[in-house]
């Protein structure tokens, strides 16, 4: 019993797998946010030019979104058998 | 060729040959009649068949242009795959409501009239609900009544509109429409409500999570997409479309996010799609009509495929309950990835077939020089991520282990889940495939390095959001409840109160015609008759219900025809 546990704390059980996978993530990011300062940006409105402006707004747009969803909770949420 | 056949007609008429088969046979039937109707289609050019008079009016069975055709492939390829998908069913009921109803999908699409696109349209109604009351479950049969009710009011409010157009215009003609007086609303409203526009929206995340895991598969496709073709065709341009659009890609990402059962999450990102097409038809522009267009082209491929592979869960652990799932990769490694194939192409990755299409609409926005709205699309495009690229997979295959030990699903969902799949990557990597077939000329590069790059860093960094979200501890946990939608103001809490109000005005009604028809006449006729009549009165039961409906649709007919 305990060998099969063992066998299947596999991949993303293990932290090690856990760590390289964020830390893969944070090299990406560091990357874009590099690449993003030296290529030429084309866009229709002014801030789409702006550097990292993407970056920002794709962090930002999911912490917003996140804690305006538990905002919305708050209001929303019943319990499973209201409408029963 | 289509001379010979109209396309509907091979899968409704093939459909009643479903029952009299069995096994293999049946097997290679259902799969065939798909196959049959998309030779048909790559072999008839553009043009107009099955044309006949009925009562003075042109009614067309068979239009085919280039936008027509377009939603025709896709069309007959998604039954094609969501019929590989339910192969293993033996639940005949099943096999003929989704043949019926994909038919009837195709039918609108080739009809070139009001009238065929009514008929057609109501039958789609029913048969979609055959496949949530497939299911045989109490949640799922009151759902369905639901579900068919809410069309039933779609659809009248259409059939309205339609008298009231045909008799201003004096032709039924299936074409450009544009809001212009009463007509044109009620058309509006009727084709809305298919389109789950906000706040007709509600019947979505109702019904679909209740349905069957195999209709699941047609009805995440079919309802939603011809609304989107119909709207592409009658309304494009219409500015209120544009702004409905905008707000339905954003509503609903706030819902997914709260949602536990998978398959309403997944509901809520459909309803945040189509909030992309609905926008790019509403903003009417070549490259917006083209973004919606092929949106749906993608779409339909990569959201049906994320049902596909929700369902296989489902199928396989009868869960769908982001509280009940997790750890799933371990036993259904081949199912998770392709559910990443999925989760990456509705995301938008750059080399998936979402990048191609969604940054069309989100562009056409910015050409037309709307700031808040191209500001709301880009927030979308980080939610959707959000809810159905890292959620779904997140919360089914990775997360804390649940200890559900389960096995792949049968052969034929993966191998349809697998063709999705290769779909949506192979039209990701080769975008000219479709862009070659739009209904506008294509003149949009999405391979750009500024595009690739600020697209990564939009995703990238939503990620990195979601991460420190979790780790920090302040994502909204998973719990069993469930939340209020439009639908709670819209019909629930009214039907909740007034129903008593209903029955006490239709019932006293009911009541006293009874007095007066079953008893004080039979009385008196059974004074002048020699013998008696037996009392009618018990079939006279309460029927309040049923006389409003019945009461609401002659008043409505007496309005429309009171109005001409």
């Amino acid at each position: 019993m305990e060998k099969q546990r063992k066998k299947e704390l596999t991949l993303f059980d293990k932290p090690r797998n856990r760590k390289i996978v964020i830390l893969s993530l944070y090299i990406a990011l560091l990357i874009l946010l590099a690449v993003d300062l030296v290529i030429h940006r084309h866009g229709d409105f002014p801030w789409e030019t702006a550097p990292e402006f993407f970056a920002v707004y794709g962090f930002v747009a999911c912490v917003v979104l996140v804690f305006a969803a538990k905002v919305l909770r708050f209001v929303v949420e019943r319990k499973e058998d209201y409408y029963d | 060729m289509i001379k010979a056949v109209p396309i509907a007609a091979i899968f409704i008429i093939g459909a009643l040959f479903v029952p009299l088969l069995k096994g293999k046979i049946r097997s290679s039937y259902i799969l065939f009649l798909p196959v049959l109707a998309f030779i048909i289609l790559l072999n008839t050019p553009e043009g107009t068949y099955w044309a006949f008079n009925f009562l003075d009016y042109n009614l067309i069975l068979g239009r085919i242009d280039k936008l027509s055709k377009l939603f025709g492939y896709i069309f007959i390829i998604w039954a094609f795959l969501a019929v590989l998908y339910s192969l293993h069913l033996k639940d005949n009921v099943q096999h003929l409501a989704a043949l019926i109803y994909s038919g009837c999908a195709l039918g609108i699409v080739f009809s070139g009239d009001l009238f065929s696109l009514y008929i057609f349209w109501e039958v789609l109604a029913i048969s979609s609900t055959m496949l949530i009351w497939a299911r045989r479950k109490r949640a799922s049969i009151h759902a369905g009544f639901r579900y068919l009710l809410v069309h039933a009011v779609g659809g009248l409010s259409l059939l309205a509109g339609i008298v009231l157009y045909v008799a201003e215009t004096g032709t039924p003609e299936f074409g450009f429409i544009g809001l212009n007086g009463t007509a044109s609303y009620l058309i509006l409203f009727g084709f809305c409500l298919n389109t789950a526009v906000i706040p007709l929206h509600f019947w979505v995340p109702d019904a679909y999570p209740e349905s069957t895991v195999e209709g699941a598969i047609f009805l995440s496709v079919f309802t939603t997409k011809t609304g989107v073709y119909i709207l592409a065709r009658t309304f494009p341009g219409t500015e209120l479309l544009a702004w409905l659009g905008a707000i339905m890609t954003a509503f609903p990402i706030f819902y997914a996010v709260i949602s536990n059962d998978i398959r309403r999450v997944l509901a809520y990102s459909l309803l945040n799609q189509v909030g992309f097409m609905v926008c790019g038809i509403g903003l009417g522009t070549a490259l917006a009509i083209n973004g919606a267009v092929s949106h749906a082209f993608c779409n339909i491929l990569f959201e049906g495929l994320l049902f596909m592979a929700t369902g296989a869960v489902l199928y396989m652990t009868g869960k769908s309950n982001c509280t009940d799932l997790g750890g799933l990769y371990k036993t259904m490694p081949i199912t998770c990835i392709l559910c990443l194939v999925g989760a990456a192409s509705i995301g938008g990755f750059p080399l998936f077939s979402g990048f191609i299409s969604e940054s069309m609409t989100i562009s056409a926005s910015a050409k037309e020089n709307l700031p808040i709205m191209w500001f709301i699309l880009q927030f979308s495009a980080v939610g959707v991520l959000h809810h159905a690229s890292i959620k779904i997979p997140f919360f089914t295959f990775f997360s804390e282990d649940s200890g559900i030990r389960t096995k792949e699903p049968p052969f034929n969902m993966l191998l349809a889940m697998s063709i999705a799949a290769f779909l949506s990557i192979f039209i990701g990597i080769y975008p000219d495939v479709l862009y070659k077939i739009l209904p506008e000329p294509v003149d949009y590069v999405p391979y750009t390095l500024d595009h690739v790059i600020g697209k990564l860093q939009l995703l990238l960094f939503g990620v990195l959001a979601f991460c420190l979200l979790i780790f920090s501890g302040y994502y909204p946990p998973e719990k069993r409840t469930l939340n209020l939608d439009t639908d709670w103001f819209l019909y629930r809490k009214p039907v909740q109160y007034g129903l008593p109000v209903v029955h006490f005005i239709f019932g006293g009604i009911a009541t006293v015609m009874g007095k007066i028809f079953a008893e004080f006449f039979p009385r008196v006729l059974g004074n002048i008759v020699a013998e008696p009549l037996p009392k009618t009165k018990a079939m006279l039961s309460p029927m309040g219900v049923s006389v409003l409906i019945a009461m609401a649709f002659l008043s409505l007919l007496f309005i429309v025809f009171a109005l001409l």
